[in-house]
């Protein structure tokens, strides 16, 4: 990236993403000296399934590490260790002997085990699991999509219960392929991704046998649950004897590269959805708010640390909706011009609850509204209430985090590409009355998986100095009279109350 | 039907026939192509060229289409998609030069910062998005002023304020200053606009090579300047950043956009 930078030794990152992976390659001060990125199909065999092939994804780490470390055009011997970050809860199960995917990962946005989660619900519903795994009954996670493979691919349940299938997350295939596969390959994952399986105890940070039976996975299938930053073995092949030394799903490597490493600091990642996750110490918080609780991260034999998580399902994606659907603007960097050309949103809110309400309403009955139209409202005071809905489900998240945890939150650290957006920044930090800051590498999630394995061999020597590593590129204070913003967010409140029960049926 | 203004119709024949192609064209050959004579083209063009609706060739003394129709058009460039497209290069700026970043262009008579990168220490500062600097004495504003010509007449045809001992306000030292500006590629400020701190500043162009903005670092004298020359090595930097930057906007956008150049 840069034509000035240190000579080494480095850190390589790998983020196997959803839609791509990529290989970025950091030095000591946490400066990016190389990426290289490729992306893979999405396969949409029928309406709310997606899947991926674990194979051309296993080809393609393999390509952009090798394009990363050209790029920098350093070799294998200059790069300390390999950290990997991944897309969470993608599920893949693989023949042992033959390292063989026996069907195509079945991605985390995949609805098919809807019905089945349901069903797992019985009478408790869907919060049967969630004082041991933290987390809810929902189609995302990956138990229930392996009992969906073992039912449903012919052979599959009796292949698994022989001994034969190995089950993991992007992170499991990965570590297993570059430490050798079916020679010797490591099958380990870290606990970060075992907290999205719903498999995993988070008070025993083991997997539980009576919910891994309730589910239906025969444990045999499962990886061995490691920490976050350690040597899980060495590399074979090209990269051979290099340490893989780092897992992390994506947001929880987010909040390391972020450097949260304290009670009460959160990160907020703003792309087509947004994550939010807030470190709540060594014990894991219950949350009755709808947020969910999961492991932030587990450095070798220490404590682990915890997180409460909340999602935004739509923020910058309804960016792209004004620009795709309603034509108002051209590119997304647009909506900041139309928005600030007038100077609030003349009475106008839009909730975009476009499949439901997510924490901490959970109300699948509602639909999107936009409020408070008079014949005054133009498309920039839309533009306006656009941004400031990104801005309002933030505070509501961070609003249920204190709830659940009586955490304040004392700044918010930002990455995502709606970063670069400052009227949004500014509109953040004057609604939840906190400072907002973004830090000066933006590749946060594979900043974060670079920190764990630098950790794991010693290239850091602890978080201290990676939080000295942390730079801020910009600051954003609030700015918002307090009497404003009461009457705004409760206006706010009232328009996202007509979005529910538009859906005369709960589906 | 209601009355035509005659030097309108010719003005917009001048810029169809400069739209023509991606070519320059003397004042003979405007003139005998759309049968006027010279002295009323040069009258056109040289309004059209102070509108920055056309420009010359200093070389060849031909003229082409300006600036600042793109500005009109639909490929004029958002100023927050700047921003989105400079920020990586941006913060790396920061991080290799050690100073904070700005990112400005050209809004009423003189520079409107839309990106700022802090300075990579620990100390407060207060990001100056929105803030405007002054053309004739920021680094920012001579490289626009001397690479844009409707920033080039702004400059010299503006109030120039004298902030410190060493600004620069007479027009013809003025205009050496933008000719050295163009001809090495970079502009500098030395404590011209404020005392004790210094500016370098580079061009963003698309792919056409017309100019969008300027991204420079500014910072404390003397860790910008040495013995009272700027440090290459923060001028390199400055000029690869505006490269970085200009390489990832000339790919995309404009290829799309050129169509009304």
């Amino acid at each position: 990236m840069s034509d000035i930078h240190s000579t080494g030794p480095f850190i390589a990152a790998i983020d196997q993403g959803t839609t791509s992976s990529r290989c970025i390659v950091f030095d000591k001060d946490g400066r990016i000296v190389s990426v290289d990125q490729k992306e893979h199909e999405q396969i949409l065999p029928k309406p709310g399934w997606v899947e991926h092939d674990a194979t051309e994804i296993w080809q393609n780490v393999q390509q952009v590490v090798t394009g990363a470390l050209d790029k920098a055009g350093i070799t294998k011997q200059d790069v300390l260790a390999l950290g990997i970050t991944n897309q969470r809860e993608t599920t893949l199960l693989w023949d042992k002997n033959t390292g063989e995917p026996v069907h195509n990962a079945i991605v985390w946005q995949d609805t098919r085990t809807d019905g089945l989660c349901r069903e797992l619900g019985r009478n408790v519903g869907q919060d049967r699991f969630r004082r041991e795994t933290g987390l809810p009954l929902a189609s995302y996670f990956a138990g229930p999509k392996i009992r969906w493979l073992l039912d449903n691919v012919e052979g599959l349940r009796e292949r698994a219960e022989r001994g034969e299938l190995l089950f993991g997350t992007m992170d499991s295939w990965v570590i297993w392929n570059l430490t050798g596969g079916v020679n010797g390959g490591v099958h380990v994952t870290d606990v970060t991704n075992a907290s999205r399986t719903m498999l995993m105890n988070l008070h025993t940070m083991s997997w539980d046998p009576k919910i891994c039976a309730s589910i239906g996975v025969p444990m045999s299938v499962l990886p061995e649950i490691r920490s976050s930053a350690e040597v899980y073995g060495e590399a074979t092949g090209d990269l051979a004897g290099l340490p893989v030394a780092s897992a992390l799903g994506d947001q929880q490597a987010a909040l390391f590269g972020q450097t949260c490493y304290e009670i009460g600091e959160a990160k907020s990642t703003y792309g087509t959805g947004t994550f939010l996750l807030m470190n709540t110490g060594h014990e894991p918080v219950n949350s009755y708010n709808g947020l969910l609780t999961t492991v932030g991260y587990r450095i070798g034999d220490q404590d682990p640390v915890f997180a409460l998580e909340g999602s935004i399902a739509v923020t910058g994606s309804l960016v792209q909706w004004m620009r795709d659907q309603m034509g108002m603007i051209n590119s997304a960097a647009e909506i900041e011009t139309l928005a600030s050309s007038v100077d609030d949103n003349g009475g106008a809110y839009f909730v975009p609850a476009f499949s439901g309400l997510f924490a901490p309403y959970w109300r699948s009955d509602a639909r999107g509204v936009i409020a408070g139209l008079t014949r005054y409202v133009t498309k920039a005071h839309l533009a306006r209430a656009v941004l400031e809905a990104t801005a309002w489900q933030t505070k509501e998240i961070v609003d249920a985090m204190h709830k659940d945890s009586d955490v304040d939150l004392t700044s918010l650290k930002v990455d995502g590409g709606m970063t670069a957006n400052n009227l949004l920044m500014q509109t953040i930090s004057d609604v939840l009355d906190a400072p907002v800051v973004r830090p000066m590498v933006a590749e946060t999630t594979c900043l974060g998986a670079a920190y764990a394995a630098g950790l794991a061999v010693g290239f850091w020597s602890d978080t201290d100095e990676l939080r000295a590593n942390w730079k801020r590129a910009a600051e954003w204070t609030p700015q918002m009279d307090a009497a404003v913003r009461d009457r705004e967010y409760n206006s706010w409140l009232k328009a996202v109350q007509r979005t529910m029960g538009w859906l005369e049926e709960e589906s | 039907m209601a009355r035509t203004i005659q030097s309108l119709e010719r003005a917009a024949a001048v810029l169809r026939l400069l739209a023509g192609g991606e070519r320059r064209l003397g004042l003979s050959d405007i003139a005998s192509t759309l049968e006027l004579a010279k002295g009323t083209a040069h009258g056109l063009l040289r309004t059209l060229q102070q509108e920055g609706f056309v420009e010359q060739d200093p070389l060849s003394g031909k003229y082409q289409l300006g600036a600042e129709l793109l500005r009109l058009g639909n490929s004029y460039l958002d100023v927050h998609e700047l921003r989105a497209r400079a920020l990586v290069w941006a913060d790396d700026l920061a991080r290799s030069s050690g100073e904070s970043v700005y990112l400005g262009v050209l809004h009423q008579q003189g520079v409107l910062i839309i990106h700022h990168v802090f300075r990579p220490d620990d100390s407060r500062q207060v990001l100056e998005v929105g803030a405007m600097q002054p053309l004739h004495s920021s680094a920012l504003g001579k490289v626009l002023s001397a690479y844009d010509p409707v920033a080039h007449s702004d400059v010299l045809e503006g109030e120039r304020r004298r902030f410190t001992g060493h600004t620069v306000t007479d027009p013809k030292k003025l205009e050496q200053v933008l000719a050295l500006t163009k001809g090495r590629g970079w502009g500098a400020d030395v404590e011209e606009t404020w005392d004790g701190l210094a500016s370098v500043a580079a061009p963003i162009h698309s792919r056409r090579g017309l100019l969008l903005g300027a991204v420079g670092v500014t910072g404390a004298v003397e860790r910008v300047c040495d013995a009272g020359e700027l440090r290459a090595r923060i001028v390199a930097s400055v000029r690869d950043c505006a490269r970085a930057i200009s390489r990832d906007l000339g790919a995309g956008r404009f290829q799309a956009g050129r169509g009304a150049v």
